[in-house]
């Protein structure tokens, strides 16, 4: 019997002894818990990045092939076949600016949702927050973010339409209301996922429809003509304008998108984008309330 | 290699590590999963779809801070399900589990092991999820390297490791952590016996540093070598909680029930035996009771047996066990083709005298079995007698023997 050891039990009598049941860690307990392993949410993140390109033989490239792609079909099919193109100057940077934000939202809000059931090997065997998965993936859908976001600039400077005016301003938040809803979101659904598999195909579902409510591959002057022609109430505009999805991409189009003027936006963006970041947060505590509710029982039904 | 001294040492126990408080944790077991199965079996028939299965049942018991805890049972008794909630990673459904310092857990094969990554990044993950920082890993990373033995498939991807590679990598990161609690499934086992040994070794160190050890083990002579506390799980339910010698034994009994219940047809079981032994008695031969033996004399082992009905022939045999459980002497009718004579009912008293029993010093465990003519087993007493051997300074193991040294000659160069 050593020192060593009395000096062990010494510090051990002086800690309180704390419940292990998740159900019974508050928020702010299950946040430092997060930060703690701070650490180990850069490891899953990396983990991440190089295993989903580890065999292939275009590794980080496949980040850009994707976008790039769809920026293409979205040109020519709806900008120049379906004359979309006429009403919005630089169409193909209002579009791959669109689709960029978008891109962080889907994969993040895919990847969330699968993530507790993709990470089942670590949630049953080892305890960690579980909060840190959803989270993680949050991470790397970053990364990928930040790549694309490379090519988005490059392309900017490329077509002579460099994003320099204070609408960069607006790039900040529209990147923080979309990581705030697709990790609240992400948070939620991966925890109902573990036990009803369906809701990865209706994230993919929801995201489909998340894509086409959104001024991405049209404007938000379109809409506003369509109820005007149509002869429907204003207040079914301020609804379409008050998805979060919209707002970010709305304030993402102000920072880089510098064809566009003023009338090209809804009144106080700004203001909208503070409420959206306020009312996400709300959203955060709210899923992540559910989320310990219902993360007792991961280990058992994975 | 090998250890010479015993483990008499004395611990003082520290402040309580974990505290299980009636936990009881109930399964529910479902087989529809998709959301048209729910909705179709929604309401009154979807409960009659779940079945619900008690893994544990209101289990308490504290774990002391310096203590090494052997948790004992058959397959399926709860053990992991009780390591996991002590873990904190399933919620007990009942009850609670307060505890604290910091902890590691040993739970599965490949647990917290990215299969696509490489040992060494994997080192790193799980050493952030046991809650090191990576300078404190980069500090250990060399001597987890060389505890596992790994060698240079540090880089090669986990996935191409073998099962022993695996455990040995996990192992050596858990050890590194600095945990004062460490729980171990049975993943030990499929290291090979060098590794078992230096694990063994470490969780000896581990105990001298006042750390806490639980370790699920279904091997007895494990158990009483490295644990001073058993716990003996049954159905989900604590059947024993003591010293882990005393623990092992419940644990055969409990073996023994069931393999009779599984050997027997069903007709035969409802007839329970009619003999069964009721006392072991180790003499001298003298007839004076023993408890402490010289070694090298000669002892006379008395199994008393309550026949309550006559009997035609029977069988009987006996053995010497070490604490471990391994048998040093074994004797029996069967053996030796002389069954016991027609019995009426009543007591009958068999007598083995053992010459000149050659056992070094330590502590002996006396069993004894009984059978009919046709070596149907009637009864088993495990440990159902004890006594202790005299060290001799001179010499280790089991057999006691005289040696004499001596150095030959040497020619000079
Ligand atoms: N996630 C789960 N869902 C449903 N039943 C489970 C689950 N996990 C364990 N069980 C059941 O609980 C019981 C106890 O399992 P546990 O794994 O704790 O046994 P064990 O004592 O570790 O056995 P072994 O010696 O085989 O490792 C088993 O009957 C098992 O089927
Ligand atoms: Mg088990």
């Amino acid at each position: 019997m050593s020192d060593r050891a009395l000096q062990r039990f010494a510090r051990l009598a002086d800690e309180p002894l704390v419940p292990t049941a998740s159900a019974s860690r508050g928020s702010w307990t299950t946040l430092k818990a997060v930060i703690d392993h701070r650490a180990l949410l850069g490891l899953l993140v990396r983990r991440d990045v190089k295993a989903r390109y580890k065999d292939s033989a275009l590794g980080m490239l496949w980040t850009l092939i994707n976008p790039l792609v769809q920026l293409l079909i979205y040109w020519l099919v709806l900008g120049q076949i379906l004359g979309a193109a006429r009403g919005i100057p630089d169409f193909a940077i209002y579009i791959f600016s669109g689709l960029t934000i978008f891109g962080l939202f889907s994969e993040t809000l895919s990847a969330a949702t699968g993530s507790i059931v993709a990470n089942s090997g670590l949630v049953k065997k080892v305890y960690v927050p579980r909060e840190i998965f959803p989270l993680a993936t949050a991470g790397s859908a970053l990364v990928t973010f930040g790549v694309q976001l490379i090519v988005l600039v490059a392309a900017c400077l490329i077509l002579d339409s460099a994003p320099l005016s204070m609408g960069l301003l607006y790039f900040l938040p529209a990147v923080l209301i979309v990581v705030i809803y697709a990790v609240s979101l992400g948070i939620l659904l991966s925890a109902i996922n573990v036990y009803l598999r369906d809701v990865q195909y209706l994230t993919s579902i929801l995201l489909m429809l998340a894509l086409w409510s959104s001024p991405i591959v049209y404007g938000w002057t379109m809409v506003q003509q369509v109820i005007d022609r149509l002869g429907l109430p204003q207040w079914l505009l301020d609804v379409y304008s008050a998805n979060p999805v919209t707002i970010a991409v709305l304030g993402f189009h102000r920072a880089f998108w510098v064809a566009g003027t003023p009338s090209d936006y809804p009144a106080d963006l700004a203001l909208r984008m503070g409420i959206a970041i306020v009312v996400g947060l709300l959203l955060l505590w709210g899923c992540q309330r559910v989320f310990s509710r219902l993360q007792g029982n991961f280990a058992q039904e994975l | 290699m090998t250890r010479i001294t015993d483990h008499s040492e004395v611990m003082p126990l520290g402040p309580k590590i974990v505290e299980v408080n009636n936990v009881s944790k109930t399964f529910v077991l479902r087989r529809d999963n998709s959301l048209k199965e729910r909705i179709v079996t929604l309401g009154r028939s979807g409960r009659a779809h779940r079945e619900k299965f008690d893994a544990l049942k209101n289990i308490t018991f504290d774990v002391e801070a310096g203590s090494t805890i052997g948790l004992i049972g058959t397959n399926g008794s709860g053990k992991s399900t009780l390591l996991k909630v002590i873990g904190g990673i399933i919620d007990p459904t009942s009850g609670s589990v307060r505890r604290r310092g910091r902890i590691a857990a040993l739970l599965e094969l490949g647990a917290g092991f990215h299969p696509d990554l490489s040992g060494r990044d994997n080192v790193y993950l799980n050493a952030s999820i046991l809650g090191l920082s990576k300078e404190e890993t980069d500090a250990e990373f060399d001597s987890i390297l060389a505890f596992s033995e790994i060698g240079d498939f540090i880089d090669t991807q986990v996935k191409f490791y073998s099962s022993g590679m695996y455990v040995r990598l996990a192992f050596a990161v858990a050890v590194h952590t600095n945990p004062d609690l460490l729980l171990v499934d049975e993943v030990l086992a499929v290291g090979d016996e060098a590794f078992q040994r230096k694990c063994m070794d470490k969780i000896r160190q581990f105990q001298q540093e006042g750390r806490t050890i639980v370790l699920v083990s279904h091997s007895a002579a494990q158990v009483t070598e490295i644990c001073d506390r058993g716990v003996v799980l049954r159905a989900g339910e604590i059947a024993f909680v003591g010293s882990a010698t005393e623990a092992t034994k419940v644990h055969r009994e409990i073996l023994e029930e069931k393999r009779k219940l599984t050997l027997d047809d069903p007709a035969e079981e409802e007839e329970p035996a009619s003999s069964k032994i009721r006392s072991i008695t180790v003499r001298n031969t003298e007839g004076r009771v023993l408890k402490n033996l010289d070694g090298g004399e000669s002892v006379v082992i008395e199994v008393a047996v309550e026949h309550s009905e006559p009997t035609g022939e029977w069988n009987s045999s006996m053995s010497i066990d070490t604490p471990h459980g391994q048998q040093v002497y074994g004797a029996g009718t069967l053996r030796s083709h002389t069954p016991h004579p027609a019995a009426p009912a009543g007591v009958s008293v068999i007598r083995y005298e053992i010459h000149e029993l050659p056992l070094a010093g330590g502590q002996y465990f006396v069993n004894a079995e009984i059978s009919n003519g046709e070596n149907k087993q009637w009864d088993i007493f495990w440990q159902g007698a004890m006594f202790s051997v005299a060290e001799d300074p001179d010499q280790s193991g089991t057999v006691r023997a005289r040696s004499t040294i001596t150095t030959m000659a040497v020619s000079p160069e």
